[in-house]
């Protein structure tokens, strides 16, 4: 057993409002950029949709990820080693700004500078990149809220394997129904985007798990676009460096969230330190598909065992991160409560950002086509529990996008949060728990205690419990690499070098 | 000191020590600014058809100039047969051929797509005149002077050698045609503004990824004690 310790996110997508707030501080703290600004380290999908870049699921097209070859070994879709270097010169499979979109802003001037006349003056739209005037046909969030749309949704490569009948109803004006997935940076345990760069610049850090791009290594072949399934490192056009998420590292140094989680409205996000055991991190991406969920699942640690617990301490770990691991909310919904899953696992790179499934308490047709709103009161949520294969979200979409197409497990999730609604507004409105109730509970596996538990980390939580912040230390690992005390009695004064393009 | 002399037993060597000095320096003190900067992202379509056929093209005809000059014995053995040199002189053309039509390509790109002069400098443009003349001049030679594999041995070699070894020679460029005298120069030309100009991405072939694990963890801290030590590569190991 190697452990290693993962600084890890939650999205608890059920609470997701779509307001975008995260996408715009991080937009705001890292890529307000030349060169930069396509490049959104945080975006907010609308799903079914085609996200962003547009279609970045469909691999078949893109080559991100890795695949199990026919004799159980695992492999870059993107190429080889010695293919990575031969197609230097030109990366077929790599997004255009196209696929993006031309970075827009407006020309304002106009605004004061126009000549009287009759109609009032116009800002045009015009590139940041080449200050051409341009028509804006494709952005960040395009699609933005328009899920059921048969040219968004129609084109989601999950959608696969939904039922015809569920799609036509997805698709109906009246029943559009959609929900966001928020993305950052996976920060995989398995990056692909790290085993395909050439130039061998980006690394993950042990400590934390986070995976960076060194600028000054970075030799702008590309490859590392390409090779990410989830498009989540991007080409600085500019520099002619790659970039990507550093899930707010000097943040989370100083004992902040990072700042799409912090300034989360609807407070969807959640922050934890997960243990999770190295040694398997090569045998079980290599699985086959149906085994990949519950492997990388399983390489999770229990932090509370002793034995785990002696063997992060010599693997160096520091007892506030395994003390900051026990209070984990991410252990909680992933292995305690088995809530969350992480987006797409077929991909193969173990990411390391959970997902737990939108709960879309609206059935499309409970009889034949038909809403039946006649259920009584008492029944309406057991009714829910039974016919949940009908919700309008459909189970087997979000399969697709979370447990690689196994329904049941989704499931399972959507009944246990109904399992808590139900057993609360008991609870809270008739102030009663009827029988009924507790043998729902029983059935989908929850305790009372566990009950009371997922309803206050899900509606109830304060920062503290949203984000378990380890410490980090940084004034001992600086002590590793240099003597801290070097500056000391210095001005402080230096030579900042600003990243430039080469010439 | 004849012209000649300047520009082909001097000029060489201030060349060389620009590329070499400044090359080291800049690699050492501004790892940053050593990029490829590709402009792919901005426009792919022209670029398939150019930088493949530039690339490919300068790549496969440096090597077989680089072989002449490391063994122009087999070179010799190769054109004692007549067809034997026709195939050898044919394949050399065709390639040159290649990369002119790679690099027309190129500046026809630089010069009509809006996105990408945007990324365009002037180094950009000197780069480009010094590979196209370089070129030019090559493909000129290979049709002008036809059978430069079998002559090039006797006149281009013991110069290229003598300034390798510390004794140049130029007398040996000095009765040849002003073509061949240009396509030489360009070269040098090519070596002053290699460590001023984006072509220092030639010396980043990556041919540590052979050699390296798929994955790469690095420790921002004192290692454990223990044989674990992350940070350093394991080749035979996935992570």
């Amino acid at each position: 057993m190697r452990v290693r310790a993962q600084m890890s996110m939650l999205f608890h997508l059920d609470k997701c409002i779509g307001c975008h707030t995260c996408s715009v501080a991080c937009k705001n703290l890292w890529t307000d950029r030349d060169g930069a600004e396509y490049m959104w380290w945080n975006n907010v999908e609308t799903r079914p949709g085609t996200g962003y870049p547009t279609g970045w699921e469909d691999q078949e097209h893109y080559k991100g990820g890795w695949q199990r070859d026919k004799k159980g070994r695992l492999k870059l879709v993107l190429h080889s080693k010695g293919g990575g270097v031969a197609k230097a010169f030109f990366n077929p499979a790599l997004p255009e700004l196209n696929d993006y979109y031309d970075p827009f802003t407006f020309q304002y001037g106009d605004l004061f500078n126009s000549p009287p006349s009759e109609q009032q003056p116009t800002a045009i739209p015009i590139s940041k990149i080449t200050g051409q005037p341009l028509e804006i046909s494709s952005g960040p969030n395009w699609d933005d809220d328009l899920g059921g749309s048969d040219i968004f949704a129609a084109n989601d490569p999950s959608m696969e394997g939904v039922d015809d009948v569920v799609r036509a109803q997805m698709e109906e004006i009246e029943r559009v129904v959609f929900n966001y997935l928020p993305r950052i940076c996976n920060h995989c345990l398995n990056p692909s985007c790290l085993a395909a760069c050439p130039s061998g610049a980006i690394y993950k850090r042990e400590e934390d798990g986070i995976v960076l791009v060194n600028e000054e290594k970075c030799r702008g072949w590309r490859m590392c676009v390409s090779g990410c399934p989830y498009k989540k490192v991007y080409y600085n056009w500019n520099t002619g460096k790659s970039e990507k998420c550093i899930l707010c590292f000097p943040r989370m140094e100083t004992g902040q969230a990072p700042a799409c989680a912090h300034s989360c409205v609807g407070r969807i996000r959640y922050m934890g330190v997960l243990l999770y055991d190295a040694d398997k991190i090569a045998s079980s991406a290599a699985l086959p598909d149906d085994e990949l969920l519950d492997a990388q699942l399983d390489m999770i640690l229990d932090p509370h065992d002793p034995q785990v617990i002696t063997a992060a301490r010599a693997a160096g770990i520091d007892e506030g991160w395994i003390d900051s691991a026990q209070r984990s909310p991410i252990y909680k919904f992933v292995k305690v409560w088995g809530m969350a899953f992480p987006l797409h696992p077929e991909y193969r790179t173990e990411a390391m950002m959970f997902y737990v499934p939108p709960l879309s308490p609206v059935m499309s047709s409970i009889e034949q086509n038909m809403i039946k709103l006649d259920i009584p009161d008492e029944r309406r949520d057991f009714e829910l529990m039974d016919e949940l294969d009908k919700a309008r979200m459909p189970l087997e979409y979000l399969a697709n996008l979370f447990t690689v197409g196994d329904s049941d497990r989704i499931r399972r999730v959507l009944r246990i949060m109904l399992a808590v609604r139900t057993y609360k507004r008991r609870q809270s409105v008739d102030g009663v728990i009827d029988e009924a109730t507790l043998e729902l509970i029983e059935e989908v596996g929850l305790t009372e205690n566990m009950v009371e538990a997922i309803y206050s980390m899900t509606t109830t939580p304060t920062v503290d419990d949203r984000f378990v912040m380890p410490p980090y230390h940084r004034e001992m690992s600086l002590e590793a690499i240099g003597d801290p005390l070097t500056a000391k009695g210095s001005t402080g004064f230096g030579t900042i070098k600003p990243p430039r393009r080469g010439p | 000191m004849s012209t000649n002399d300047v520009l082909f037993g001097v000029l060489p060597y201030m060349a060389a020590t620009l590329a070499i000095f400044v090359g080291v320096v800049r690699w050492r003190r501004e790892p940053f600014s050593v990029s490829s900067l590709s402009s792919q992202l901005l426009e792919s379509r022209k670029l398939y058809w150019g930088s493949i056929s530039f690339h490919w093209g300068l790549t496969i005809i440096l090597t077989l100039h680089l072989l002449a000059l490391i063994i122009p014995s087999g070179f010799e053995w190769w054109n004692g047969a007549p067809v034997r040199l026709y195939l050898l002189e044919i394949t050399g053309l065709a390639l040159g051929l290649w990369a002119a039509f790679g690099i027309t390509v190129l500046i026809v790109r630089r010069f009509t797509s809006a996105r990408v002069r945007r990324v365009t400098t002037g180094m950009d443009h000197v780069v480009l005149l010094v590979i196209a003349i370089q070129i030019v001049t090559g493909v000129w030679i290979a049709i002008g002077y036809r059978w430069g594999s079998y002559w090039g041995t006797g006149v281009f070699i013991p110069y290229v050698r003598s300034l390798l070894f510390f004794q140049p020679e130029p007398e040996y460029i000095d009765p040849l045609p002003w073509v061949l005298k240009t396509h030489v120069l360009s070269f040098f030309a090519f070596l002053a503004i290699f460590p001023f100009s984006r072509l220092i991405h030639i010396i980043t072939l990556p041919l540590q990824y052979f050699f390296r694990p798929w994955q790469k963890v690095i420790a921002n801290r004192e290692p454990p004690a223990d044989e674990y030590i992350s940070n350093e590569p394991r080749t035979k190991q996935f992570n």
